[in-house]
């Protein structure tokens, strides 16, 4: 089955967010009261690991399973949508403590609360699709 | 073994592993970003046909929502199989802070004052989880990533409007967390 290998890595990317602890809204509290590296080191390490990584690929030219190039599409140069976005996005991940991954793994753990997050998330996902032309970006 | 593995992970590890998963999504050819996931469940469910934001190919994205469905199973695996002492080891100032906030000490990884049914079925809890969402969802769209779209693949990509997304990120949260908290507890 091809689609195993996504499956698989999902189960991976479920494990590692719950045993880390950073689907807990505890340790996103934790992390924007400045309190504790924990948060800071599991970004950091990700970051550094990836930069890393991301430079070997480019340097090398190396190529993904299938042989195709692997390309890496530059973002859009803008200031607006990323600070206004992403303002938006922060206010709501301290609230609830879930970005919109861990969003998901909270439903492996059973707490059925966060099925009303998540109802919201794809209810705001709709409403920017909306309002997308009017918006700044 | 396994008593290892079911102690909760330091982060060195955390951040390798999700490295990790990061160049693995690569080399199958895609890219890690868990957000698009939003955008494509209302395409699949139709938006489409109103909006032209959601009008595109999202069987191209299946790969991604599979990722979703393995992320939930993750969580079930910690949840059950791997287990351990669920209270999350969060600092003492933290701890402290929030029980300013009437919360209180952990001894679990969600706290039962937001994610217990009793706290759902009040009009706080309910908008707070409700109005939270909305945003993440909003704002991770508009923002065009999430944590691991922005903070995780864009800086390793060297990527500057990851980093704007990130500063944003921070603001949000810390408004949120300084000043909605404890208007709301």
């Amino acid at each position: 089955m091809k689609g195993l290998k996504f499956i698989l890595a999902g189960i991976l990317f479920g494990i590692v967010m719950s045993k880390s602890e950073a689907i807990s809204w505890y340790r996103i509290q934790e992390m924007f009261r400045f309190q504790s590296f924990h948060m800071y080191g599991i970004i950091g390490t990700a970051v550094v690991l990836g930069t890393l990584a991301t430079y070997i690929i480019k340097k090398y030219k190396l190529r993904d399973y299938q042989g195709n190039p692997i390309v890496f599409t530059p973002k859009e140069k803008s200031v607006p949508r990323y600070l206004i976005g992403g303002t938006i996005f922060g206010l709501g991940w301290a609230l609830t403590g879930a970005c919109p991954g861990p969003m998901f793994v909270n439903i492996g753990h059973a707490y059925w609360s966060i099925l009303v997050a998540v109802a919201g998330a794809i209810g705001g996902t709709y409403m920017y699709g909306l309002l997308r032309d009017r918006l700044p970006h | 073994m396994l008593e290892i593995v079911r102690q909760p992970w330091p982060w060195y590890t955390s951040g390798a592993v999700i490295a990790f998963v990061m160049v693995l999504l690569l080399f199958f050819g895609k890219s890690f970003g868990f957000s698009s996931n939003l955008r494509t469940i209302c395409s699949a469910c139709g938006a489409g046909k109103r909006v032209q934001f959601f009008d595109f190919d999202w069987r191209a994205q299946k790969w991604n929502l599979l990722f979703l469905v393995g992320a939930i199973a993750g969580g079930w695996i910690s949840a059950t199989l791997l287990a351990g002492d669920e209270a999350v080891q969060v600092s003492q100032a933290t701890i402290q802070d929030l029980r300013q906030l009437g919360f209180s000490a952990p001894d679990d990884l969600q706290p039962e004052e937001i994610f217990s049914l009793e706290a759902l079925f009040t009009v706080r809890g309910f908008l707070l989880l409700l109005v939270g969402g909305f945003m993440i969802g909003f704002g991770s769209r508009y923002a065009g990533g999430c944590t691991s779209g922005h903070a995780i693949s864009g800086l390793s990509n060297l990527q500057w409007p990851s980093l704007i997304a990130v500063i944003g990120f921070f603001i949000g949260g810390l408004i949120s967390t300084f000043i909605l908290l404890p208007l709301l507890f």
